[in-house]
């Protein structure tokens, strides 16, 4: 109470570092948006742990949800027997069908376009992730597999957390300090923006989407598994 | 009413601690944690507010207009991420405790085994 007491009016906060990021992200860093510049340039290694959160968990997730061995199979004493799980209505169906391309474009223009306007990995990572749940509305599991392979989806993750880290070792390697810029800062208010930016984000957006993939996969499979039972 | 912003983040955190408190459904408690991790975005948003100045994105205004605080943005950012990973956990946490006890309800979990 004595802090709720001593807080400043909402509106009227004073925050130096806030106000100098905005005036300096244009003109030193050629970023028009100032939140993906603090996230990916000013604090770009805070972003690596925050991204290897989000990878630490799907494995937690993966390794808590793996079919063990002494696992008890059948009823559960809480589920209704006999309770069949309506099937999608046909508009449903139509409506996420057509969705899925758009969801698939929309999700890579957020991804790239985080240096100029608002968006970057982690929002278009979890757009694109967003696509393969309108397919398993629309289809069956079955199909889902076949366009959404594991592989694939393992492969986007790994390359996505290694990418951060090969990015930063490459800065070393040339001579600057871990995830320097050291590109061209390029025009500001296009893709180029900012320099290596775009290819921080591109690394999250797969480390995102690949995550969030995996995890959704997972939850899918155990759901049928139980339903077949 | 300048302080109604952080009213709301207080209230969202005391409503979603007595949603876990008095939870009796292990996947409401996962979604009452993560009310109570909203109201941090509720906080950080309105200490960033100034009265009167526009989003910082600098693709329509001209640079180095006074925009509102882009840092807090960025850590509310963090914020989700962390809601996402750490509902994720909980919830499989959640599949497996069902899997194992064939419940939900934490009262009734009172079986222990080793």
């Amino acid at each position: 109470m004595l802090a709720y007491g001593a807080m400043p009016p909402v509106g009227f906060v004073q925050s130096k570092y806030g106000d100098m990021v905005n005036s300096l992200t244009v003109s030193e860093r050629h970023i028009t948006d100032a939140v993906t510049a603090v996230n990916f340039d000013v604090r770009g290694f805070d972003t690596l742990g925050e991204e290897f959160i989000l990878f630490t968990s799907v494995l937690g997730v993966v390794v808590l949800m793996r079919r063990q061995k002494d696992e008890p199979a059948g009823d559960h004493e809480d589920q209704l027997p006999g309770r069949t799980i309506p099937k999608p209505s046909d508009a449903a169906r139509v409506m996420s069908f057509a969705l899925v391309a758009p969801t698939v474009l929309f999700g890579l223009y957020i991804v790239t376009h985080g240096q100029v306007s608002p968006g970057g990995g982690f929002q278009g990572g979890v757009i694109l992730a967003s696509a393969p749940l309108l397919l398993y509305l629309c289809a069956r599991y079955s199909d889902l597999k076949r366009v959404l392979p594991d592989k694939l989806v393992d492969i986007s993750e790994a390359i996505g957390a290694a990418g951060y880290i090969v990015i930063g070792g490459a800065c070393v390697a040339l001579g600057g300090v871990f995830l320097q810029n050291l590109l061209p800062l390029g025009k500001s208010g296009t893709v180029t923006g900012g320099g290596m930016v775009a290819f921080i984000d591109l690394g999250v957006g797969l480390e995102v989407s690949g995550g969030l993939c995996t995890a959704l996969l997972i939850y899918l499979e155990e759901l049928l598994e139980d339903k077949e039972q | 009413m300048n302080y109604l912003a952080y009213g709301v983040a207080a209230w969202l955190f005391l409503i979603g601690l007595y949603g876990v408190v008095s939870s009796s459904n292990l996947v409401h408690m996962v979604l009452c944690v993560g009310v109570i991790q909203s109201s941090s975005y509720v906080l950080l948003l309105s200490i960033g507010y100034r009265i009167g100045r526009p989003a910082p994105i600098f693709s329509d205004i001209s640079p180095g207009t006074p925009a509102v605080d882009p840092i807090v943005q960025a850590l509310m950012l963090t914020d989700i991420v962390v809601e996402v990973t750490v509902v994720a956990l909980l919830l499989s946490l959640a599949v497996q405790i069902h899997k194992r006890h064939g419940t939900l309800n934490p009262d009734r979990l009172t079986k222990v085994s080793g």
